[in-house]
């Protein structure tokens, strides 16, 4: 399949990275950006807005905390870095920067877009970089233009190549289109026991660019030679694996239950991350992105009727932290999608509340096209996120019998 | 304001600059160490009576100035640390002048040195200061030229000052690095170069920055009937203003903390702008230099085009400027960038300035400016010298 990202006369990037430390109170906005909220740091005595992030208000010396803020701002100059002293950005010069005047109070420098010039009205995100730290870009306003600059650290699928690794999964034809849509130039789309038919076979091989591969991730074997034929080549990794089976401790097959399930959801995990991790965070530079991992918000509340599986859910999360600071290191991105449980037939007692698999596959796409580390998808994942943050020992309570 | 006291009675004397190198093996302590042999050598005292030391530099870690003291063999009674770059000069000479005027120490030797090794430079941007560290370097506009960039756009905007003015700056501080042995950009420069080299951050060109480089900077502060005694040749102090983030509420640097003190200054000098026989400003950028004119009373920033037109900067000029070539022409030895005006001021004023001596030389006025913590550069000082 041919690629059209890259031009191949053109000297590969060295594996370079920005600089990522930032003082302690800075990552406050490394949170906002991994889930894609805006927030400025904000005296909490006499609310005037600070930047960059202080130890006390210079206003007040009262206590500072971020607090959601306005996105509009207006530059005041602009300048275009042609030889940075910074290896990563001298790599990409010339760059776009500006000073820009906050509508809520404060200057700073900022990641331009290349079309905005002193006076112009700019929109302000807070974006994680590759070195996964937050830093702010500026859009135009009400602009539609692209920002080569933003592809950068963002992860966007136009041109790259994606893995899925399980077409079981209900998000999984759904996100297969969208990412054709979006310019994917390949997506590869793992079919486990591929002696067994794939429900909508015909809808996935309709899909430009589409092919389906065998790949059992409880399988080393499987892995393995899947990664062999492709591994150097996969830019965006989407782990899709699952298996959900409800029930509680007492049920009569829980421990089989939950074995199978910590096969797929952590050792599978394993699997993948040990063949195709290193090859991907050593292409960080060349196209590499991103790695996601499709899971349960069930990976962070533990009600008493899914014990095996939030367990196993959980254990994936756990894992995926630690592979989070692998891929780090290439500059390559893990987003953790937290999802309410799907349209999956065995979640049929949840009832309409369920995700569809249309849903999670559009949320994965804005995930990875605003470059996200966090993602939760459905109105009962973020009810019960917001509960836990709230009130934990309640919610504790509250999932002894029940599901939500 | 308050009535400030004068500074009878204290003098500078010993300018001493430790010949500049692009790169060095030496730390900056060994620079130090040359430094402080060239003070005692000028004034033929011995180091061991420096009865005060005050050092600046960005490269001493794991070291203060206190450390220095037993490096070097001295016993102070007065030991300072500004590691304030552009205007570390300025601050140094200020606390040294009150504490020999106070009797607190005799002989303050002040020393700026910074080495300079591949890498070195780009090194210190990453972590020269917390707001840079969060909000500066991870935009790839570590270290100043970006941010001086963003500055100039919007202070060349304001004023109608352009490269074109600008390039005069330029232009004669490289003629006049003809006369400075340890200058490292002597190549003649027209201002066709000035204005056809390559763009750095526009309005930023090469030929605006300075080059990083090893080197030290040092002169003595000690009462005047001390000078005498040693036949030392020396120069009055008469006039200091210091501001450190003058004005937190500009939206972007188009004045420096100048403004709030320039009235001060002449008025404790008694004398104006216009009684200069020689000024040295603080050149990282001759955009910056011609901010420090306008700040100080040369002229408005809307005069600042014909102001830069009219001159002829060079130390055969009308209003010598830079007379050793600033650092855009001799180098930017660290923290010593700072320095570096101020002790060339003191060699013209004590008639040691060589073949770029300015004839008549009495009063000079040197500008200090410094450290770009975030979006403007914080520190401003200026002094006025008169010849002893």
């Amino acid at each position: 399949m041919m690629r059209t990202g890259k031009n191949p006369l053109l000297r590969t990037h060295r594996p370079t990275l920005p600089h990522g430390r930032r003082s302690r109170a800075a990552h406050l906005l490394t949170a906002a950006a991994a889930e894609g909220r805006f927030a400025l740091p904000q005296c909490r005595r006499c609310g005037a807005f600070a930047w960059p992030i202080p130890e006390a208000c210079p206003h007040c010396l009262g206590a500072i905390a971020l607090s959601e803020a306005p996105r509009g701002a207006r530059v005041i100059a602009a300048t275009t870095a042609e030889v940075p002293a910074d290896p990563y950005f001298r790599e990409r010069a010339p760059w776009h920067v500006g000073l820009v005047q906050m509508d809520c109070g404060p200057q700073a420098l900022v990641h331009l877009h290349p079309g905005a010039e002193p006076r112009d009205a700019v929109r302000l995100s807070l974006v994680l970089d590759r070195a996964g730290a937050a830093v702010l870009h500026a859009a135009l306003q009400g602009g539609t233009m692209s920002d080569p600059q933003l592809r950068e650290m963002t992860a966007d699928p136009r041109d790259r190549r994606v893995l899925i690794t399980d077409a079981r999964h209900v998000a999984a034809l759904p996100l297969a289109c969208a990412l054709s849509a979006a310019g994917a130039a390949a997506v590869y789309a793992g079919v486990p026991e591929d002696w067994k038919p794939l429900p909508r076979r015909a809808e996935f091989e309709a899909i430009v660019g589409l092919k389906l591969v065998p790949l059992d991730i409880s399988s080393d074997r499987s892995v393995a030679d899947l990664a062999r034929d492709i591994g150097d080549r996969i830019e965006i990794l989407v782990n899709t694996a699952d298996l959900p089976r409800p029930g509680p401790l007492s049920a009569p097959a829980a421990a089989t239950d939950a074995r199978a399930m910590m096969e797929i959801m952590a050792m599978g995990l394993l699997r993948l991350a040990r063949s195709f991790g290193p090859a991907m965070a050593r292409r960080g530079a060349d196209g590499t992105v991103a790695w996601v991992n499709v899971l349960s918000v069930y990976s962070r509340i533990h009600p008493a009727a899914l014990a095996g599986y939030a367990a196993a859910h959980a254990a994936a999360l756990a894992l995926s932290h630690a592979l989070r600071a692998e891929l780090a290191q290439g500059g390559v991105r893990l987003m953790t999608v937290l999802a309410a449980p799907t349209e999956d037939e065995w979640f049929q007692s949840f009832g309409p509340i369920r995700v569809s698999g249309r849903a999670l596959a559009g949320a994965i796409l804005s995930g990875l096209h605003r470059g996200l580390e966090e993602v939760v998808v459905g109105d009962l994942a973020h009810d019960l996120l917001a509960r836990l943050a709230e009130n934990p020992k309640a919610v504790e309570r509250e999932l002894t019998r029940d599901l939500f | 304001m308050r009535r400030r006291r004068d500074y009878a009675g204290v003098v500078l004397a010993a300018p001493v600059t430790v010949p500049y190198r692009r790169f060095s093996t030496r730390p900056a302590q060994w620079w130090i160490g040359q430094a402080l042999a060239g003070l005692a050598e000028a004034a033929g005292i011995s180091h061991h009576a420096f009865d005060g030391l005050s050092v600046a530099s960005f490269s001493l870690a794991p070291d203060s100035a206190i450390g220095l003291t037993q490096h070097f063999g001295l016993s102070p009674r007065h030991v300072d640390f500004v590691p304030f770059g552009g205007v570390a000069a300025l601050v140094s000479l200020r606390r040294a002048a009150r504490a020999v005027q106070a009797g607190d120490a005799d002989i303050v030797a002040c020393i700026a040195a910074d080495g300079s090794a591949p890498g070195s430079f780009r090194q210190g941007l990453e972590s020269f200061s917390r707001f840079s560290e969060d909000a500066i370097y991870p935009y790839g506009a570590g270290g100043p030229n970006v941010s001086f960039a963003l500055i100039a756009q919007a202070f060349m905007a304001a004023t109608g000052v352009t490269r074109g003015h600008l390039a005069r700056l330029a232009v004669s501080q490289r003629a006049n690095a003809r006369g400075t042995p340890w200058a490292l950009m002597k190549k003649p420069m027209t201002e066709e170069d000035y204005l056809t080299a390559r763009p750095i951050a526009p309005p930023i060109h090469l030929l605006d920055c300075v080059m990083p480089c090893a080197g030290a900077e040092a002169f003595l502060v000690l009462r005047e009937e001390d000078a005498q005694a040693q036949s030392l040749a020396f120069v009055r102090l008469s006039a200091t203003i210091e501001r450190h983030n003058g004005f937190p509420t500009d939206p972007v640097m188009l004045r420096g903390g100048w403004q709030r003190d320039v009235a001060d200054l002449w008025a404790m000098a008694g004398a104006a702008p216009t009684d200069m026989d020689l000024v040295q400003t603080y050149d990282d950028y001759p955009v910056i230099s011609a901010m420090q004119f306008a700040d100080l009373g040369f002229c408005t920033g809307a005069e600042l085009p014909e102001f830069l037109a009219a001159h002829d900067f060079t130390y055969g000029g009308d209003l010598p400027h830079n007379t050793s070539g600033g650092q855009l022409s001799t180098g930017q030895a660290g923290c010593a960038g700072g320095h570096l005006g101020l002790v060339e001021a003191i060699r013209q004023l004590t008639g040691t300035a060589g073949p770029r001596q300015v004839p008549r030389a009495r009063r000079a006025l040197v500008s200090g400016f410094g450290m770009i913590n975030f979006d403007r550069g914080l520190g401003s000082g200026a002094v006025v010298l008169e010849a002893g």
